[in-house]
């Protein structure tokens, strides 16, 4: 298992509780279109995430992510560099 | 595929709501002013109570006086850039004054405040760099990490904890980290942990900028801000301010003991690439500061007023910052009931700043007050006695 395939299925159970009714999560999923989250919302995941993975997200990246494939590609790269 | 201008449709539509519930509340006409504390708005009495005038000194006799000699002297307008024109010695002069009283070696002024952070941040970092910002920054502090370039991370507001954790993840990359945090946060008043703060930038090596824009001339024995108040000025690595504050005018500085502050200006495009301030502004403001220095009684009248606000209000049930300051900002949930409050606040003669989202801390709404030493007792009792009709009339 790839470290990108462990990475997915805990961003999958962080973004989980935003889901709309039904809604099935997919790493194409886009964040801001799909689960309509506003800009607190992504504050609100983006400390679970540092908290989960032990990272710094930089404001830098946000602008480059738009689906869960894109954020666990982040996630994989700041991890690595630790 | 959306033309250039489709973007506004939206602003154009939260306005025309906005406008539905209230006067533009982003579009008052001050009519007349007739002193730090007291306008005509239309066409009523309206006592100021969100101007960031601190110590009042914007109808100071001296100052004003210092500005008018300054314009029949040396013109209007510097039109022109230093790097370009030149300096005129009234910059310099500035440059000089504040360094001395921040007893520091170096300071650069800047045409404005928020020219200021842009231009000192964005020449201190740069791509390869770490800015660790605390969360509640200013517009102006975000912006300038953005032109930077620098790797930007923000840890939780006032969470040192949080600030502690981030720095460990860094590592070695602390010797390239600047952290920044304020003084006093300009919508809720409150302070920076700011003793707890450069003891996390001692122990990791980092270095450390102390915004003070609301907090000079309003703390410290001296008036030098929090890093004063604190007692840890000698771990503050580079403070900036503002003069269009307490100084009642407009324009930033810079004061460091780092001599790359001097340096900073020939790579600082906020610096090289506007125009100067004007002679008027610089000599009022060097009246300013040095009224600043001389007369503690201002500092001590402001923290009056201010107290008595923060009592007030808090004995009142409003939810407010964790201590008195001179910002003294009452949280509201729905934004509806917000822009009501606010527009029976101004229906009563008093104005305050009304804070939207997204604009202030955890996505809520604040009607927003900032003190003076220039208003009365008589003041002070008009905006609590407003703030207390209103709740009764409001029923919140």
């Amino acid at each position: 298992m790839t470290h990108y395939e462990t990475i997915l299925p805990q961003l999958y159970e962080i973004l989980k509780p935003f889901a709309q009714d039904g809604q099935t999560l997919s790493d194409e999923t886009e964040l801001v279109a799909d689960l309509d989250l506003d800009s607190m919302k992504v504050m609100e995941i983006l400390l679970e995430v540092e908290e989960r993975f032990d990272i710094s997200i930089p404001l830098n990246v946000i602008p480059d992510v738009r689906t869960i494939k894109d954020f666990a590609c982040q996630i994989e790269q700041l991890t690595e560099q630790k | 595929m959306t033309a250039l201008l489709d973007k506004f449709r939206q602003l154009a539509d939260a306005r025309e709501a906005l406008t539905q519930l209230s006067q533009d509340p982003f579009r008052v006409t001050i009519e007349q002013i007739l002193s730090p504390t007291e306008a005509r708005v239309n066409g009523r009495p309206m006592i100021l109570a969100g101007t960031n005038n601190y110590l009042g000194l914007t109808f100071d006799p001296q100052c004003i006086e210092a500005a008018v000699q300054a314009v029949q002297e040396q013109g209007t307008g510097t039109t022109g850039s230093r790097m370009a024109n030149g300096s005129f010695s009234g910059h310099l002069a500035l440059e000089q004054e504040l360094a001395e009283f921040f007893g520091r070696r170096w300071c650069d002024v800047f045409s404005t405040g928020y020219l200021a952070n842009l231009g000192v941040i964005a020449a201190l970092t740069g791509p390869g760099d770490v800015i660790l910002i605390d969360a509640d920054c200013h517009a102006s502090i975000y912006d300038g990490c953005r032109m930077s370039g620098a790797e930007v991370i923000r840890f939780r507001h006032n969470d040192v904890a949080d600030l502690y954790k981030r720095l460990r993840r860094l590592g070695k990359r602390c010797a390239n980290t600047l952290i920044i945090v304020e003084g006093l946060y300009s919508m809720l008043g409150d302070r920076a942990a700011l003793a707890e703060i450069a003891a996390a930038k001692r122990e990791y090596g980092a270095y450390l900028l102390v915004d003070e824009a609301h907090s000079l001339g309003v703390l410290g024995e001296r008036g030098r801000g929090l890093s004063e108040e604190v007692g840890v000025e000698d771990s503050i690595d580079f403070i900036v301010g503002t003069f269009s504050k307490s100084l009642g005018a407009t324009g930033g500085f810079c004061v460091s003991d780092h001599s790359e502050v001097d340096l900073a200006r020939y790579v600082s495009r906020p610096y090289i690439f506007t125009a100067s301030p004007c002679p008027s502004v610089i000599a009022s403001t060097r009246v300013a500061l040095h009224k600043l220095r001389t007369e503690p009684a201002l500092r001590v009248r402001l923290w009056n007023n201010a107290r008595r606000l923060y009592d007030e209000l808090k004995g009142l049930g409003f939810r407010l910052g964790p201590d008195p300051s001179p910002i003294i900002a009452a949280r509201f949930g729905q934004k509806e009931e917000t822009i009501a409050f606010w527009n029976e606040l101004l229906q009563r003669g008093v104005y305050v700043n009304m804070i939207l989202p997204p604009a202030a801390p955890d996505g809520g709404s604040l009607l927003r007050c900032s003190v003076s030493a220039a208003h009365t007792p008589d003041q002070i009792d008009t905006i609590c006695q407003a703030f207390r009709s209103v709740k009764a009339a409001l029923e919140v």
